[in-house]
């Protein structure tokens, strides 16, 4: 594999394959930034692999109090799943058990579309008979009695069927000190991309899996092709020089937002260079048939 | 696009049924085929000629210069296109309109906007009693849409209402919202007496504390999320509803001799 150069950082003549997902946006509110923040991150907690926990989820942006329905503010959460129904009952047990309870909390839609997923119209039933149905101006919004007030809750969300979901980006570099240091600032950038998130803990996963096992139980065990500790044990792809490695996942609503957030996570890792943070960085893929997106790292690099 | 403009030659000596001057009934028409149409009247046969001059143009977009009380069913059954009325109109007023819009510059009869499904219906002066409402046999007043008043309505606005918005910017007669299905109701003035009367669900909001029957009860004070998200969309048509809409509400439930799962809210005293 050819490496380029970039700011001393070595960049793989390699690709991220992605896989098609069912994707859809929320938009919570709450009496304040606090509030929002926490029904946000309890709703999209366990919520990093399909495999293990049905949806894969984060939060994408903040709305200040000028830019939401209700004028209070605002928490954008993104939710993924592998099909439309999958998606569905995820999006509403996450709404019932984690939005819903959370005080003063509200939700709305926050994608357009034909295609439309339930919300309050799935949870209206918890009224028992009290909820009461509104509709405005092409609006339609539930309000069901709780014990602080009420739950404003629109009827449905959009779905997109153009989701993509498995963006990724593997950063290599001497110590973990440096390349957390590299993530962490990738992270960031990546964060300020509207329309994806990075679902692993604080964004970064540490335990990248290939599939399969010597384990007949298991369907995808640790990449051991990556792990430093097994360096000159197996067959890796690990230079002599890296001691740590770190990927970051990224879901997107679209391909071309996938694309930009991996652009601003390699821009900013190359320009922290290799002293302080990565000396290589890398893309993981099955090989390009599994997956119909390909994010090849040299036509990412601005 | 250049409208359909039909110009009030003189005041009417009877009562007028304006029903064919609709967009989709005037779709293909020529200017000379409009001025044929046939008016339903009293005593003497008139036709759309004899009343206005016509000046040809879209008939999406048809603009009535200078209008009369005595000029019922206006819009009926309008489905898409405008329709502006530079004066006065009779009763029933956008009667089952189901789309478009409707602008009534001068003041309008009862039964305005009576079964309207959708579509926006504004009158800049008043409006007389039954807002919304149905017909004699008619089971539910209007199920859809958005009722404009910015002057003030009769009794028994949004008589037996199901779905949609009526805002009334000035006064409201006595019962208004009597027999709500659903849907909502707000009156920035002041209202007549029994607000909500036999209501089963909706909302009645009122910016003025009412005079409410004993089958309401209290049931606090409240700041809704729903309030003010509502206060936002309503924001463009109304500032003043938006306005009464970001105060903390009093709410009351109702009507308690009927269903008891509607609401009247109005801004703590």
């Amino acid at each position: 594999m050819r490496a380029i150069k970039r700011n001393g950082v070595r960049i793989d003549d390699s690709f991220a394959e992605a896989f098609p997902m069912r994707g859809t946006a929320i938009l919570i509110t709450a009496p304040n930034r606090r509030w929002a923040q926490q029904a946000a991150a309890t709703m999209t907690g366990f919520a990093t692999s399909v495999i293990g926990c049905g949806a894969e989820a984060g939060i994408d942006c903040e709305r200040p109090k000028n830019a939401t329905p209700d004028g209070r503010p605002g928490v954008r959460v993104l939710v993924f799943s592998v099909s439309t129904d999958t998606l569905q009952s995820q999006l509403v047990n996450r709404l019932g058990q984690c939005v819903l309870t959370s005080p003063g909390s509200a939700c709305f839609a926050d994608l357009d579309g034909a295609d439309r997923l339930q919300l309050g119209d799935a949870i209206r039933y918890f009224g028992d008979g009290w909820q009461i149905s509104k509709k405005f101006g092409g609006k339609h919004f539930w309000r069901v009695p709780v014990m602080d007030g009420e739950f404003l809750c629109e009827a449905t969300t959009g779905l997109t069927k153009k989701a993509v979901g498995g963006g990724n980006l593997l950063i290599m570099g001497a110590t973990p000190k440096t390349t957390m240091r590299a993530a962490e600032l990738a992270v960031a950038a990546m964060n300020g991309i509207e329309g994806v998130v990075l679902p692993f803990p604080g964004g970064i996963v540490r335990s990248g899996s290939k599939v399969g096992s010597k384990y007949k139980a298991m369907t995808a065990s640790t990449n051991d092709a990556y792990c430093p500790t097994l360096r000159a044990a197996v067959k890796s792809e690990l230079d002599e020089d890296i001691g740590c490695v770190l990927e970051i996942v990224i879901d997107g609503l679209t391909e071309e937002a996938v694309a930009a957030a991996m652009r601003a996570g390699l821009a900013a890792i190359v320009k922290l260079g290799p002293e302080e943070g990565a000396i290589r960085l890398g893309a993981g893929n099955y090989g390009g048939k599994l997956g119909p997106f390909h994010f090849h790292l040299k036509d990412l690099l601005s | 696009m250049k409208p359909l403009i039909l110009t009030l030659k003189q005041e009417p000596e009877q009562r007028l049924d304006l029903s064919p001057l609709v967009p989709h009934l005037l779709a293909a028409k020529t200017a000379k085929e409009i001025a044929a149409i046939e008016l339903q009247t009293t005593r003497v046969k008139v036709s759309a000629g004899d009343i206005f001059k016509l000046q040809a143009g879209n008939a999406e977009s048809i603009r009535f210069e200078g209008g009369s009380s005595r000029f019922d069913n206006i819009g009926l059954e309008l489905k898409a296109g405008e329709i502006v009325i530079e004066g006065d109109c009779g009763k029933a007023l956008g009667r089952g309109m189901s789309g478009g819009d409707i602008v009534a510059y001068g003041d309008c009869g009862p039964y305005a906007g009576s079964v309207m499904s959708g579509g926006r219906l504004e009158i800049a002066g008043d409006a007389g009693s039954f807002l919304g409402a149905p017909l004699e046999g008619e089971m539910e007043g209007m199920t859809g849409g958005l009722l404009i008043v910015r002057g003030s309505a009769g009794e028994r606005a949004g008589d037996r209402l199901r779905r949609g918005t009526i805002l009334v910017e000035d006064s409201a007669g006595d019962y208004p919202g009597s027999r709500m299905i659903a849907g909502t109701l707000i009156v920035l003035g002041n209202c007549g007496s029994l607000p909500g009367y036999l209501m089963r669900r909706g909302t009645i909001l009122l910016a003025e504390p009412p005079d409410l029957g004993p089958t309401f009860v209290d049931c606090g004070v409240h700041e809704l999320a729903f309030a003010s998200a509502f206060a936002n969309l309503l924001r463009p048509e109304s500032r003043a509803a938006a306005r009464v809409l970001s105060q903390p509400l009093a709410r009351f439930a109702g009507d308690m001799a009927a269903l008891g799962k509607g609401e009247i809210f109005f801004p703590q005293p």
